[in-house]
């Protein structure tokens, strides 16, 4: 519970540049470091977490939260989440425009800024890589397509949730029918 | 009573805003300042500024600082439980869900629908976060000076010890932020 209380805590102190970039810092501690999920499921918390309103990091570890001690888990990982941005925009409302406006600052988050563009494609690369390995079609499709609709069309990502759940819905049952007639088989996921 | 309000802004904030942080700016600004007027539109932009530079969901930030100038510290404490009530309450619910119907086909091929789906939404988000730092518009430049040599250097750098020495990430982005202020006590360049 601790290990998860201070986990979250570090987790959100460091989710610069928007909601994304706590995948890399999760995947980190939760799925090598602490092995407490693996890559599969990450994904699927991420999933669950986007189609519900709310900040994807808030949504994000409380799912880990509860997978790991229910709901007090749930309830001490969206502690952990809340309580940095909580604590620093208190302290900076007091002189955010000193803060805004110091060079010092903006010389530390414009190298930020390059490191967290590193820790993110790497992560992107590492999930991309997965994806073109599966040799499934339908996922590779789903990933250029989904890439397409939402960075060059900014399609709202609900939309793209739902239309990609039907289509792996259709495309499942396709697939279970195909192997029906060769007897009961595992799915390949 | 301002705490109510506050309260109740935040919780149509949190319950509205589906599909990523930036769904959520125009939502907190109709009710911030169009709506109620607590602030102007000059200190709503601030905020956002500040929200993007400091850690943490830009929904939060955004509410705690509107929070913090409203009704202090009290406030500040409302607005975050406002903004995460109904997500913690919906989320709760679907994770019950997924934990105990995961193993359902159904609901496998579902999931096998949306794992690239995120991937390529991860993707998007990257590829804007590395616009934004390699060009100073954020978009394929027209001119050489509106490249950031210095931020592709540490991109590159950050990116070698990731694969190469498998370094954590958070040490790659402190790193990355020292080495911005390093640069430019020596030589003055850099800045977000």
């Amino acid at each position: 519970m601790g290990e998860l209380f201070l986990s979250t805590l570090k987790i959100s102190a460091f989710t610069f540049g928007g909601g994304y970039v706590i995948v890399p810092l999760m995947r980190k501690r939760f799925v090598e470091e602490l092995n407490w999920i693996d890559e599969q499921e990450m994904l699927d918390l991420i999933s669950v977490s986007q189609s519900a309103p709310g900040p994807l990091a808030v949504n994000a570890a409380l799912m880990v939260g509860y997978r790991m001690a229910g709901i007090p888990g749930a309830l001490l990982a969206v502690l952990g989440t809340a309580l940095p941005p909580l604590l620093i925009i208190s302290v900076l409302s007091f002189f955010y425009r000193q803060f805004r406006d110091n060079a010092y600052v903006s010389a530390v988050m414009g190298g930020m800024q390059a490191g967290v563009a590193a820790v993110i494609s790497n992560v992107v690369l590492d999930l991309g890589n997965g994806v073109l390995k599966s040799k499934n079609l339908l996922s590779i499709a789903v990933m250029a397509g989904v890439f397409v609709a939402v960075y060059f069309f900014r399609v709202n990502i609900f939309w793209v949730i739902l239309l990609c759940a039907l289509l792996g819905l259709v495309g499942g049952m396709f697939r279970a029918r195909g192997t029906k007639a060769a007897g009961p088989k595992e799915e390949e996921e | 009573m301002i705490y109510w309000q506050l309260l109740w802004s935040m919780i149509q904030i949190g319950l509205l805003s589906i599909g990523g942080g930036y769904v959520a700016i125009p939502l907190i600004q109709e009710q911030i300042v169009t709506l109620h007027g607590w602030l102007s539109l000059t200190e709503f932009t601030d905020i956002i500024t500040i929200a993007e530079m400091t850690p943490g969901p830009i929904a939060l930030n955004a509410a705690t600082f509107v929070g913090m100038r409203m009704a202090g510290i009290p406030g500040a404490l409302i607005a975050t439980l406002g903004c995460i009530l109904a997500p913690c309450i919906i989320v709760l619910l679907l994770a019950k869900l997924y934990y105990k119907y995961r193993n359902l086909n159904a609901i496998q091929y579902i999931l096998s629908g949306l794992r690239p789906a995120v991937v390529a939404m991860i993707a998007s988000a990257g590829v804007s976060i590395v616009m934004l730092a390699f060009f100073t518009k954020g978009v394929l430049p027209h001119t050489l000076h509106d490249v950031r040599f210095l931020s592709i250097g540490i991109f590159a750098l950050g990116l070698f010890a990731l694969k190469r020495w498998k370094v954590s990430p958070l040490l790659v982005m402190g790193g990355s932020g020292l080495i911005g202020l390093v640069v430019y006590l020596v030589i003055g360049v850099g800045g977000y």
